[in-house]
């Protein structure tokens, strides 16, 4: 009897709704019968604007994609076009890159957590956090004078090296932000209440992941162990030591535990990739050679990264011209933010925040 | 390459064409048989092609009609008549495969005509294709039938046009002007 | 009988300190809460930012009182004032100190000495979620009313093992007088400890405390206000004074309950092992029980603040949960152990 069900509209302004989702939610009580997310309010038609855009010009497009790891945004798109281009980037470059990208999963982690401890009630943890993430923005600003959006990078190569000093600002940092991160995980992962909200909330079974098109953290919290960094490696990634974290069960506890462990092993990434960096002659190139016109010959390609949230791909089709022909972004929380009705069905209101906060679902990639 | 000799042993007579741009292969196959051809790609043992990363449409219009550097000008107008006959269907809809197995991506792509825009869904092999579905309607119109839910995604329902066309101005026909709110 | 005047000015006396009390208390909300999360917190108005209680209650008062069109005008209104006056009205049968002599007189530091305390805190206490529901379903707006039901479903759940707790207090002491209770936990018990409550019943006051928090609506159990989840609750609609009420009311609640905790636990205005009546003039000892009373109601009201800024929020099911399968279950047992020891030892 559909007339005994509440139908609640969550959002699009909610306190819980970051930026701009909306879930309209039929509950009986307080137990979702059926929740809908609708999409579209961040809707800015990003594909089309790259149309009229260069390839240069839309870098600072990306930055707006995910707006909390602008970074990965700006490096997959140079990417995809370096591929579509067929530039080579020098190591000097590449290094910087991760450097600066496991900077930014870091801060990106930093949001997802700390959100998801908001949204369970704990708003502490949450600021521990966030100090340290204003090092990093911090950092981000010595490097390129942006916080946020840092249109980082160039088409085939870094503008600057690291700055004098970066590697003394890391060393003193890197205690830190450890600490923090221990302080949060002491406040919350064996909180009593912490893991009865989290533990089985909202779990998702291996197959249903990949059937959905689950990437990232949300998927490897299932259990399953892809990331693109070892799996398809870019950057060189492949010549550097990590772990990947798995879950089991997929639920919100796993996801929140992945991001935790990832953001040690970003921390491994970076000690390392700096002492390769410093390995390197100071004189090493830092750019590719890049004609000032930017054309792409006829061709299609698809080349993705494994962003903060999972598989960030940019599907680029040149037709000789200086404008990408069709450029279509594939946002990891896309996909994983339609399986959110699936989700949380069953499941009780509180639970919903809950899972998507454990989604980090940000709306500046999802709508484009 | 290897990858390609599998795929065209898997597919064989489904590709129309199959094509490798610095190491990305895109298969296009006839649109009335997607949805045996990603069948028979993800139950390949040796493709496995199990993951769907993406799918979205495509517009073809500036690209048949853009000037070609060969075509000379004093024949131009001659060819304007014939053209038409000539164009491939306008629509594309592509689709990114992936192995988890293997680690190798690959395009499956379809042409769809503008006067015929009805192709399967293939949500039924992949749920993640429920949305990009819904996107591929909302930005070009094509309609996938067999889908669950297919209405707008991105813009509002009653949007009059389809904004990823590419006969669709940048700048929009200020459609915003004449939205009702509320009730 | 004490005289109108007395009577008259110990209630203006004790209105006026919970008003300033809870005032304070945003204050140190804020401030605490700032020192937890290593930020700074409010520090513009007055030193260490004390008058900013002032300039909330300033915009609060001036802000457009703002009535939803589709609201039930008269419930709405009436949410605020049904959740306020209970929580004012509470603190009048807890002491806030022991006696002073003025003039020869003397005064008994409580506003009512009355033989059932007990029973008028709890009816009390029960009303204040009146006014949540009230206003949760006189604001028409599915996020209130989901806020009133969580409130009226937490407070009959913890209103048994709040009542069991409470209940064991009165099998060891004997009487419902809250006044009394204090005089009984005077001295040494099993001769080194103090003679509090707490000692006598550890699991009572375990008890007790949880179901305190959940009463006040504090984190964990600030359910019926939970801003992630339900925007606001039930006063997500309400703005202005009549918000103001209600914030306020919580902090009126918590002020009575960590005085309750005092009063039954915490031997009121005894310091342990001192007897200060002994060595102090009658005036100097009254004000000294009211501050030591005072003092020992500030850190559980420090309590409060701690605990908010630190532990995430339950969920509706799992307080429901704790409440009918863990606390009421051990109530029941407490009580029955009480009750037994009691009986062993008459």
């Amino acid at each position: 009897m559909a007339q005994d069900y509440v139908k609640i509209n969550i959002g699009p302004s909610h306190p819980a709704m970051h930026g701009t989702l909306r879930v309209i939610a039929e509950t009986d009580g307080e137990t979702i019968i059926n929740a809908e997310p609708e999409i579209g309010y961040l809707h800015r038609g990003v594909e089309k604007l790259a149309e009229s855009m260069t390839y240069h010009q839309f870098i600072p497009v990306t930055d707006r994609l995910n707006y909390c790891s602008a970074i990965p945004n700006n490096v997959a798109y140079e990417m995809a076009v370096e591929k579509l281009m067929g530039i080579e980037v020098p190591e000097k470059a590449q290094l910087i890159r991760v450097i600066m990208m496991e900077l930014s999963r870091i801060s990106d982690h930093i949001v997802c957590v700390g959100i998801l401890g908001v949204d369970i009630g704990a708003l502490t943890p949450f600021f521990y956090l966030f100090i340290q993430r204003e090092t990093i923005y911090e950092m981000f600003e010595w490097y390129n004078g942006s916080r946020l959006t840092n249109t980082f990078g160039r088409i085939g190569g870094v503008e600057a090296p690291l700055f004098p000093g970066f590697e003394q600002k890391w060393i003193e940092f890197k205690p830190e932000l450890m600490k923090a991160i221990d302080e949060m995980d002491k406040l919350l992962t064996h909180n009593r209440i912490w893991m009865d909200r989290t533990i089985g909330t909202t779990a998702f079974s291996a197959e249903d992941a990949l059937n959905w098109g689950f990437t990232g953290p949300c998927l490897r919290a299932c259990g399953v162990k892809r990331d693109l960094r070892r799996d398809e490696p870019y950057c060189m990634y492949d010549k550097f030591e990590f772990d990947i974290p798995v879950g089991k069960y997929g639920d919100v506890f796993d996801r929140y535990w992945v991001r935790m462990i990832e953001m040690y092993e970003s921390i491994k990434i970076i000690d390392q990739a700096i002492e390769m960096y410093k390995a390197l002659p100071d004189d090493a190139p830092l750019m590719a050679k890049v004609p000032k016109i930017l054309k792409a010959s006829e061709g299609e390609i698809y080349s993705a990264i494994e962003s903060p949230n999972g598989e960030l791909g940019f599907y680029l089709r040149g037709d000789g011209s200086d404008k990408p022909y069709r450029l279509k972004i594939r946002p990891p929380c896309y996909m994983v933010y339609q399986a959110f009705g699936e989700l949380v069905n069953g499941e009780m209101v509180a639970d919903l925040i809950a899972c998507l906060s454990s989604l980090n679902v940000i709306a500046g990639e999802l709508d484009r | 390459m290897q990858l390609l000799e599998r795929i065209k042993g898997c597919l064989g007579g489904l590709i129309i064409d199959i094509s490798e741009f610095h190491g990305d292969i895109a298969v296009e196959v006839d649109r009335f048989k997607i949805v045996e051809a990603l069948t028979r790609l993800r139950d390949d043992e040796s493709l496995s092609m199990n993951f769907l990363s993406d799918l979205f449409g495509l517009d073809n219009k500036a690209f048949y009609e853009k000037p070609k550097k060969k075509a000379k000008k004093g024949d131009a107008e001659g060819e304007e008549e014939e053209k038409p006959k000539e164009l491939p269907p306008r629509f594309e809809v592509v689709y990114l495969l992936l192995s988890l197995k293997t680690n190798e991506r690959m395009m499956v792509k379809i042409r769809v005509p503008e006067d015929d825009l009805e192709v399967s869904s293939v949500t039924s092999l992949y749920k993640a294709a429920t949305w990009p579905e819904r996107e591929a309607f909302d930005m070009f119109g094509i309609r996938f039938k067999g889908h669950p839910n297919l209405k707008r995604l991105l813009m509002w329902d009653d949007f009059p046009a389809y904004p990823l066309r590419k006969d669709y101005p940048l700048e929009g026909r200020g459609e915003e002007r004449s939205l009702v709110y509320g009730d | 009988m004490e005289a109108w005047g007395v009577a008259l000015i110990k209630v203006v006396f004790i209105w006026a300190w919970t008003l300033i009390i809870a005032t304070l208390m945003t204050w140190v909300e804020r401030r605490g809460s700032a020192m937890i999360q290593d930020r700074l917190g409010p520090n513009v108005c007055g030193p260490f930012g004390i008058l900013q209680p002032l300039a909330d209650g300033i915009k609060l008062f001036t802000k457009e009182d703002i009535v939803p069109e589709k609201a039930k005008k008269i419930l709405f209104a009436l949410g605020p004032i049904m959740f306020a006056l209970p929580a004012f009205s509470a603190y009048a049968v807890i002491p806030f100190g022991d006696k002073i002599v003025i003039g020869g007189k003397e005064i008994i530091l409580q506003v009512a000495d009355v033989n059932i305390g007990f029973l008028y805190i709890m009816a009390i206490g029960a009303m204040s979620v009146y006014g949540i529901v009230v206003g949760g379903w006189g604001s028409n707006n599915k996020f209130s009313i989901l806020g009133g039901l969580r409130s009226t479903a937490q407070l009959i759940s913890y209103e048994v093992p709040f009542g069991l707790a409470l209940l064991s207090v009165v099998i060891i002491y004997g009487t419902f007088s809250l006044r009394e209770i204090v005089l009984h936990q005077q001295g040494t018990f099993l001769g080194f400890l103090p003679n509090w409550g707490i000692f006598k019943q550890p699991l009572g006051f375990i008890l007790f405390i949880v179901t305190a928090y959940c009463e006040a609506n504090r984190v964990p159990f600030d359910l019926p206000e939970a801003e992630s989840e339900i925007v606001a609750g039930y006063h997500t609609e309400y703005g202005s004074m009549r918000l103001g009420l209600y914030l306020f009311g919580e902090y009126v609640n918590m002020y009575t309950l960590s005085a309750l905790m005092v009063t039954l636990y915490f031997g009121g205005w005894h310091i342990p092992y001192i007897d200060m009546s002994k060595f102090l003039g009658p005036v100097a000892y009254g004000i000294a029980s009211f501050l030591v009373f005072f003092l020992k109601t500030c850190f559980f009201l420090w309590l409060f603040v701690w605990v908010r800024w630190t532990v995430p929020r339950f969920r509706y099911d799992q307080v429901m949960s704790l409440g009918w399968k863990s606390l009421i279950p051990l109530a029941l047992l407490n009580l029955f152990i009480t009750a037994f020891l009691v009986q062993l030892t008459i």
